[in-house]
């Protein structure tokens, strides 16, 4: 590093131009760039609460001209109703995340303390759906689930949901069980208890933040999970939120479509995620660079 | 030594649900996979064995090769858009100042959404009647007459994907590249700079090659999620015009459930897994040797 060749032109304007106005140079990137990623979604809130008649004006507005729910209040009656497939979207998401709790957090357990025959064979054999993508499997799951008559159920969608889930919540589980300190379990053993006391009374308590980051990926990837779903469910009445907005969308689209009752939905879908993100950052983004890139 | 015997058992024991749920929902679908792929079935005649001719056929079928090769150029295009924006974003708010950390945290926002309502925003949007990009494109006299954008040019829907999906998830590579960057020791930055590097000497000579591991894997996830897409193309073009965009889990889709030919469906998704775990074995190669 001491040996510094000759810079290009362009490094050498570059580096000047960082070095003297970097500072709002900074500045004036970080507020444009924050407009683009902003401006989409605020747009489509905005849109949401046009009036009917503003909502199908051409040309758009950009911003509304007065505040009204009409939209939301034809999303709300629209077909079966907005509260069924709500019900639906949050139901499946409920039952993943209680699925991959269930089935995870005994299994860190057991991969991180139990001397268990063959346990690095057996853990590869558990992240099997990271080399096989789920949309690959969709097909044989389809025709088991119709034998199952588990088609057009918030089960069998969740458990579709929860094998996508698996591999990285298996994976968050049992690093966060190894990173339980060994003198807290063997207190605990002296004092005679059971291997389930110490997984409820020494472990889940340690293993909070996993159990939260486990949950929210869980809820956040079946919410908004869309090609499992469209395959799973055929009946309108099982829907969940993203199906019937592409739904409605080609529905009435030969009358032109209702793009304002759609970003109502669109809004509705995506306050959950936005809320959750921004209450729950610190897991969401320790989630993401450890469960993302092992 | 009944102790230890014991402790096994009781170990598999908590292991067990985990895996009879991978082998019921995983494994044996795969193996049923398999066997579809050696039939024809539409759920009303029975099954048939047909041997390997689903494989043949789906070699000699044109939409195949056409989804296949499309489904490649996609990626081809987004992912030197996803890295290097994603990196660049990262180079600019890795920092820790409140602005940089604000700035982070909004380029993630769209990350969190869903790919399918983030498609029909979209797709409003770009819609050549009530979308707000042409109505912006004509208010600044960019253009004369509102452009289709989705569904009729199949370069136009292509770039207009490309967009909407780069908006969506560049965030994830961001996030990534700046806890690796933030992981490089402050020291070696410092002797750096004491030596008179500038920031993009900084950049290619530390940076890059210190995160380049991140860099890779990044490219794994961002080249196999390319490969699988599907939600963005469903909804935004269907496929059109004449089934140019249809990609290949689209085509895939196609098969197994409209058309109900499962046979069929299952040998193309194979074709497809296959695919995929070649690209995962060779990207894992790499990502190992640039490891050692």
């Amino acid at each position: 590093m001491t040996a510094i060749p000759m810079r290009t032109p362009l490094a050498r304007v570059w580096s000047r131009v960082w070095a003297g106005r970097s500072r709002y140079l900074v500045g004036a990137m970080c507020l444009a760039i924050c407009a683009i990623m902003v401006t989409p979604i605020t747009l489509s809130m905005l849109a949401s609460v046009k009036s009917t008649a503003e909502a199908a004006a051409v040309p758009p507005t950009y911003v509304p001209g007065g505040l009204s729910l009409d939209s939301y209040a034809r999303l709300w009656s629209y077909q079966a109703g907005l509260p069924t497939y709500l019900g639906n979207s949050l139901g499946t998401a409920l039952l993943t995340i209680g699925f991959t709790l269930a089935l995870t957090i005994p299994a860190g357990y057991a991969l991180a303390r139990f001397p268990i025959p063959g346990k690095e064979l057996l853990f590869v054999f558990l992240l099997l759906a990271l080399i096989i993508p789920y949309q690959a499997l969709l097909t044989p799951i389809f025709l088991m689930f119709a034998q199952l008559k588990l088609t057009n159920t918030l089960v069998g969608l969740a458990i579709v949901h929860t094998a996508i889930q698996l591999p990285f919540s298996l994976y968050i589980m049992r690093n966060s069980f190894e990173a339980v300190p060994r003198e807290l379990e063997e207190a605990a053993l002296t004092d005679g208890g059971n291997s389930w006391q110490i997984l409820v009374s020494i472990f889940i308590p340690a293993i909070v933040p996993a159990i939260v980051t486990v949950a929210l990926f869980a809820f956040v990837t079946s919410w908004n999970e869309f090609l499992g779903a469209l395959v799973l469910m055929s009946k309108g009445s099982t829907f969940t939120l993203p199906l019937i907005l592409a739904a409605a969308r080609a529905e009435t689209s030969l009358g032109g479509t209702d793009w304002g009752m759609l970003q109502a939905g669109i809004t509705i879908s995506m306050i959950p995620c936005i809320g959750i993100y921004l209450l729950l950052q610190k897991y969401y983004v320790s989630g993401f660079t450890s469960g993302a890139v092992k | 030594m009944y102790a230890s015997r014991r402790r096994k058992l009781t170990g598999l024991l908590y292991l067990a649900p985990a895996f009879v749920f991978v082998l019921a929902f995983t494994a044996y679908p795969l193996v049923q996979m398999g066997w579809l792929s050696l039939n024809n079935w539409t759920l009303i005649t029975p099954p048939r064995f047909v041997g390997l001719d689903n494989f043949t056929r789906a070699f000699a079928d044109e939409q195949f090769w056409v989804s296949l090769g499309y489904t490649l150029k996609y990626t081809l295009f987004i992912t030197p858009i996803l890295m290097v924006g994603g990196y660049l974003l990262a180079l600019l708010v890795s920092p820790n100042s409140p602005l940089r950390r604000a700035t982070r945290a909004i380029i993630f926002i769209p990350v969190v959404i869903g790919l399918g309502v983030s498609s029909l925003l979209w797709a409003w949007l770009f819609d050549p009647m009530f979308g707000l990009i042409n109505r912006a494109l004509l208010d600044l006299g960019l253009i004369d007459k509102p452009i289709i954008w989705l569904g009729t040019d199949t370069d136009l829907s292509t770039w207009a994907i490309i967009a909407s999906v780069s908006w969506k998830v560049i965030g994830f590579g961001m996030i990534l590249f700046v806890a690796a960057i933030q992981a490089i020791p402050s020291e070696i930055n410092e002797a750096t700079m004491v030596d008179g590097a500038g920031f993009w000497q900084r950049t290619r000579r530390v940076t890059l090659p210190l995160t380049r591991r991140t860099i890779l894997l990044v490219t794994l996830v961002s080249v196999i999620g390319s490969l699988l897409a599907f939600d963005q193309f469903y909804i935004m073009t269907a496929g059109q015009p004449f089934n140019e965009t249809a990609t290949a889990v689209f085509f895939v889709y196609l098969n197994s459930f409209p058309y109900l030919k499962l046979g069929y469906g299952a040998a193309l998704s194979l074709i497809l897994a296959a695919i995929i775990l070649l690209f995962t074995i060779v990207q894992l190669a790499l990502t190992r040797r640039s490891q050692a």
